[in-house]
């Protein structure tokens, strides 16, 4: 009997090890172990052994079973490993391949830059207004300083929508000055982007319709140091740290005093080059204390409160900071072009 | 503006070699007269210089050029081959030596030619970039040299080509031999001939040996002209030819300085408020008080030396003294019409005008410097004596001085004699009182006329010239005698004429002085600095202003300073914008943010770039054709555009009422560009008319596509993410067949809690033909305004199911005509409170199907709250729908 149990010893754990499939290795459990397996037809010839006999041999068979069992199990452990293997090979594929396409659609690139402004000025406080394109020329032109006879009131620079030249397309965001400071409590701290419209043919640099970002503050105190302090952040952000900036003298019939804001070519470091048309300063902005008439004229009291404006061209800015060379692509809405940015 | 830095040194003392060109442009544009560009003119020219011809010969190998040697003041002299007849032994010429560049952009360098070497080039006027105006003296006169004879038809010559000496040729007209050409001055030259015979003549292409046509009866050498001959005939006679200078230099000399070219030309970019920066005086002033120099001015002295007074000669009468605010006059009699000097010439030039002659060098040199424009009559000219003031009348026409003849109108002022116009007061001259060669009288006219008036009539004429565009600015009304006698001055100087005594002088209207108070406190306040009172009267006092106390008057040339505020400007320009401190002086007491509505706009354009769409921007005014490419009714209110009444174009003519057309264009245009696919969105406004004259302007969403497998489907799909996301209410689409811009098949209406907010669908096979395209358009528009209205309340949480749904599926025949979406609304609002979910999965049609019917299956998704659903439940919902769906549309379960 020990000869009998040696040899299934043997014979089992070969047939396990040899095996390489789970159902295979389950009916091997029931061929060794199984209820008419080979092991419990052994045991019942236990009654032939002298009772000094059985308990050692009882020990043998057990000890068999569960050597058995153990390398069934072991067995088992390995054939799983084995067929995650054989799965994760079948399952490679070509990472290379291409990726299922997602369609994204794309933010004109001319409203990317005035989202940006847009940020920068929320960020510090300001509000976004919005106010008519088709505008009163008492609100583009008349209480903005711009008296008649004025150039920019001409026909030939404006579109005028009736014979006495009282309505027309904005030529700028200024009027929304009026209309904040007209309707708006004080403090006013906003900005108004917007269309505006000028009878210019279209050309590389031109439109007769195009986008202008307004700005103004008014509050108790507002001096020219806040317009300085102010823009050159707002600068710093758009153009980044360490933007070097300059202050120029300007005109505007309703700011005073008036200023251009230049940054210094970043291509040359302001000495000079085709960039910045060897002047070394590119222009960014128009900007200016609010005329102490406009004030008046819209209720305020300029011996109490004061502020500033700024007007800057979005356009401009947009094809500087895309670097592209022509106007016309900005409207000719060509897919090739709003895919790329 | 140009301004000559030479000229400028002639008021403050300011060398190129004290300041530079930086400097001088980053400290002018930054005291706020912008530099443009600068260009150094010393540049534009380089390595030529005068030289003496020490000898002059035939070329040996070329039957037309001569190799001259010069001597160009150093140790050898140099051999320059030409072609140009005009030159002669002794001549002083503009030589280009080698690796020289000339004004014209052209390189010179050594070279050969037929053989003989060239060390550069001889230079013409044209090669100089000047003309006749800047060298006046430099005219060619070439005689008709036999020699150079070539017949037009060689079989039968006018000349015979053997003709000698004596030979006859027409009339008094023989054949000559020049002997000896020697210098007579001033352009002569005296030439011995044989037969004998000595003549004076101004042809300066002779040389000894050449053949003559000599007229005895005249003593004179014919030209071409004089024998009608053609230039053909003579090709090498020509009136070209090398500059022969008269100049007083030697050898050697620079020509770029005797152009003067040894100059910088700034050019400003000057802001309309400041017309006294249009001329170098004003210029001076910024820049004396931008580098702290004395400013020099010179008073003109008129010595006046002529008899009789001009009030006794003339009369000046204002009729309008609206338009003409003062007018005053001068005059010269005994003119001599000549060049003016190479120093006026040169400044003239630099300063981007043309020389013409001394007077009108004068008007225009007094207008550089005082920023007065002048004009000059031939006082002959006008009639009576008498000049008006005065607009045209009807019907009245002149030719002005570009030879126009120009149809006035009632509104343009001009300045008359005692009949008819004579000038466009402030544009330009009249042709009928030109100042001309034999002008012995001149009338010099220094006024002021209105700004606008003048801008408006140079606009309409379409002749914006140096005077209008000075004087539509508005110009200093205290500056008319001291410009009119400074010309006078000039005349003087240049011996162009005598002044007649006395002066006319027009004022209707007595000057006002502006006064202002100065009030540091405010200034300091607007600014932002602390700037005592005394450092602001200094800056003011420098610019010409006086203060006595706090009392500012402001000087006549400032009509831009008129309040307390232009005052900080003029002491922020020169304290310096700069030093101005960059300081926070407001405090932020207000949140700002973006508002619902924008933050509503922002989300939409997320919505639509997620679904792959690209955003546009597109014009807001469109051609009115396009609602006949869209297919608008005639009678359509959508056609009741507000009209630009000066547009661009007809393209652009009209405010849209419909953004369908703006993205039918880009569809199209990208089609145009053979880009397979497109799908577009734009968030735009429309323009509707209101009675008061202006306009509402809503918002629209558009969406366009092409290509790609995008259908109506598509579209649709994207409206119901869209709206699904952002609205709340019932959202609902109905078939439009009569929208006359989309396929009657194809085209839905959507509506949201029963309100229509907007169209979508194919567009319509006839408005594709309009466009010219081939393909399928699918297009959306939708009212932002009713997106916005209907936006989504803050979500409140739910919590997740509980107990698991059960699913049913259904498939129900009914009429075909019926719309599924009835259905789903039917199954909808008769599924009871356990109906969660209804998907259409199939629609049929087909074998097994009953002509006239479909079969349609949705899958429902039942659940409670509370409880998990049994099939008693389930049936019973379904129970319910199938009630509903055959008592409505009498659909029946299959």
């Amino acid at each position: 009997m020990k000869e009998m149990l040696q040899n299934l010893r043997e014979a089992s754990i070969r047939a396990i090890l040899d095996c390489e499939d789970a159902e295979l290795l389950e009916s091997l459990r029931v061929k060794y172990l199984g209820k008419k397996g080979e092991l419990t037809s052994i045991l019942r010839q236990m009654g032939k052994l002298s009772p000094e006999e059985r308990p050692a041999m009882g020990q043998l068979a057990n000890k068999l079973r569960e050597d058995i069992e153990e390398a069934i199990e072991d067995r088992n452990k390995v054939i799983s490993a084995l067929r995650m293997e054989r799965r994760l090979i079948a399952e490679s594929v070509d990472v290379t391949l291409p990726g299922k396409k997602q369609t994204l659609g794309h933010k004109h690139p001319m409203y990317n830059v005035l989202d940006q402004i847009k940020d920068i000025f929320i960020g510090m406080g300001f509000e976004i207004v919005d106010g008519p394109e088709v505008e009163l020329a008492d609100y583009n032109f008349t209480k903005l300083n711009i008296d008649e006879g004025h150039p920019s009131r001409e026909w030939t620079d404006t579109f005028y929508f009736t014979e006495d030249s009282s309505i027309l397309l904005r030529t700028q965001t200024s009027p929304m000055q009026i209309h904040a400071m007209e309707t708006k409590e004080l403090p006013i701290r906003m900005i108004a982007p917007g269309r505006v419209y000028r009878k210019d043919e279209v050309d590389a640099t031109h439109s007769p319709m195009f986008h202008q970002i307004e700005g103004m503050v008014i509050d108790k105190g507002i001096t020219m140091a806040d317009l300085k302090a102010t823009l050159n952040l707002v600068v710093e952000k758009i153009y980044g740290k360490g933007t070097v900036t300059r202050f120029r003298p300007h005109h505007f019939p309703f700011t005073e005093p008036s200023c251009e804001l230049d940054i210094q070519c970043h291509k040359c470091g302001g000495v000079g080059c085709p960039t910045c048309k060897g002047e070394g300063w590119i222009e960014v902005l128009g900007a200016g204390m609010v005329h102490p008439k406009v004030l008046a004229g819209c209720g305020i009291d300029p011996d109490v409160y004061s502020g500033w404006a700024f007007g800057m061209g979005l356009e401009r800015l947009a094809l500087g900071e895309y670097k592209i060379n022509n106007l016309r692509l900005i409207f000719e809405n060509d897919r090739r072009f709003l895919e790329q940015f | 503006m140009k301004l000559s830095r030479k000229w400028l040194n002639e008021f403050i003392n300011l060398p190129l070699s004290e300041c530079g060109d930086r400097r001088f442009t980053e400290a002018m544009s930054v005291s706020g007269s912008k530099v443009e560009t600068t260009e150094d003119l010393s540049q534009m020219i380089r390595n030529v210089v005068a030289g003496r011809i020490v000898s002059l010969e035939k070329h040996p190998d070329s039957d037309h050029m001569l190799v001259a040697k010069l001597d160009i003041g150093r140790e050898s002299p140099v051999t320059i081959c030409t072609g140009a007849w005009n030159v002669h032994a002794g001549d002083v010429v503009p030589v280009a030596l080698h690796d020289s560049l000339l004004p014209t952009g052209a390189r010179i360098t050594r070279g050969k030619l037929r053989g003989v070497e060239s060390d550069g080039m001889l230079c013409s006027l044209k090669e100089l970039d000047c003309t006749l105006h800047d060298f006046p003296y430099a005219t060619i006169v070439p005689a008709a040299l036999l020699n150079d004879y070539h017949p037009i038809d060689p079989d039968k010559p006018s000349i015979s080509a053997d003709i000698k000496p004596g030979d006859r040729i027409f009339g008094k007209v023989i054949t000559a031999k020049a002997i000896k050409v020697e210098n007579a001055g001033e352009g002569f030259w005296k030439c011995s001939l044989e037969p004998e015979a000595v003549t004076v003549t101004e042809c300066s292409n002779i040389h000894e040996g050449d053949l003559v046509a000599y007229n005895t009866a005249e003593d004179a050498i014919c030209t071409l002209e004089d024998l009608r001959a053609k230039q053909e005939e003579f090709p090498h006679c020509i009136t070209d030819g090398i500059l022969v200078l008269r100049e007083n230099c030697v050898p050697g000399d620079d020509i770029g300085k005797l152009l003067g070219m040894d100059d910088h030309v700034v050019e400003f970019e000057i802001t309309p408020n400041r017309p006294d920066c249009l001329c170098v005086i004003g210029l001076a002033r910024e820049a004396a008080v931008t580098f702290g120099k004395q400013l020099k001015l010179h008073k003109p002295v008129v010595e006046a030396k002529a008899g009789g007074d001009i009030n006794g000669l003339a009369k000046v009468v204002i009729e309008d003294d609206r338009l003409c605010t003062r007018y005053t006059a001068r005059m010269v009699r005994n003119v001599k019409i000549a060049p003016s000097p190479e120093w006026m010439r040169e400044r003239i030039r630099n300063s981007g005008m043309r020389p013409i002659n001394n007077i009108v060098d004068i008007t225009n040199y007094v207008m550089l410097e005082y920023g007065q424009p002048m004009h000059a009559f031939d006082f002959a000219c006008v009639d009576g004596g008498e000049i008006h003031v005065r607009c045209a009348r009807e019907g009245e026409t002149m030719r002005t001085l570009d030879g126009t003849q120009r149809e006035l109108s009632t509104s343009m002022l001009c300045i008359c004699d005692r009949e008819k116009p004579v000038g466009i007061a402030g544009v330009m001259g009249g042709e009928n009182s030109e100042i001309v060669g034999d002008t012995a009288m001149v009338l010099f006219e220094s006024a002021c006329f209105n700004g606008p008036s003048i801008r408006r009539t140079a606009t309409s004429l379409g002749m914006r010239t140096d005077a209008s565009s000075r004087f539509e600015k508005g110009l200093d009304i205290e500056n008319t005698v001291d410009a009119v006698n400074r010309a006078c001055e000039l005349v003087e100087m240049l011996g162009a004429g005598e002044v007649v005594e006395g002066i006319i002088d027009v004022l209707p209207n007595p000057v006002k002085k502006t006064t202002l108070k100065l009030e540091p406190e405010k200034i300091n306040a607007l600014l932002g600095t602390e700037l005592t009172a005394g450092e602001m009267v200094r800056i003011l006092e420098d610019l010409g202003f006086t203060v006595d106390g706090d009392l500012i008057t402001v000087p006549s040339w400032r009509g831009d300073v008129e309040h307390y505020s232009d005052i900080a400007e003029e002491v922020a320009r020169f304290f310096g914008y700069n030093n101005i401190p960059t300081k926070f002086t407001g405090a932020i007491s207000s949140c700002g943010g973006f508002t619902d509505f924008q933050l509503c706009e922002r989300r939409v354009g997320e919505i639509c770039r997620s679904m792959g769409m690209d955003e546009i921007i597109t014009y807001s005014f469109i051609s009115p054709s396009y609602y006949d490419k869209i297919r608008i009714p005639a009678d359509s209110p959508l056609r009741d555009s507000l009209r630009i009444l000066n547009p661009l174009g007809e393209d652009t003519s009209i405010m849209r009422t419909t953004i369908l057309p703006s993205m039918l264009e880009i569809l199209t245009r990208n089609c145009n560009f053979r880009n397979k696919s497109v799908a577009f969105y734009e968030i735009g406004r429309i323009y509707l008319k209101r009675d008061d004259g202006m306009a509402d302007e809503p918002r629209m969403i558009s969406f366009g596509a092409y290509g790609g497998g995008v259908d109506f489907f598509t579209v649709k799909g994207w409206i119901e993410s869209l709206l699904g996301d952002m609205c709340k209410g019932v959202l609902r689409f109905e078939a439009d067949r009569d929208n006359p811009s989309y396929h009657p098949g194809r085209c839905a209406a959507v509506y949201l809690d029963g309100k229509r907010v907007g169209v979508f669908g194919q567009i319509h096979p006839k408005v594709m033909d309009n466009y010219g395209v081939d393909s399928e358009f699918y297009c959306a528009e939708l009212s932002f305004d009713a997106v916005y209205a209907n936006r989504k309340d803050l979500a409140v949480y739910r919590p997740l199911p509980r107990f698991p749904s059960v699913t049913r599926d259904i498939a129900v025949l009914c009429d075909r005509e019926i719309p599924v979406g009835r259905l789903s609304e039917c199954i909808l609002s008769s599924g009871g409170q356990y109906l969660r979910e209804c998907e259409l999965f199939d629609v049929y049609e087909g074998d097994s199907i009953p002509s006239g019917k479909k079969s349609v299956a949705f899958s429902l998704t039942m659940r409670a709250d509370d409880q998990t659903l049994t099939d008693d439940h389930a049936e019973e919902t379904v129970d319910s729908i199938l009630k509903a769906l055959s008592e409505k549309y009498g659909a029946v379960i299959r």
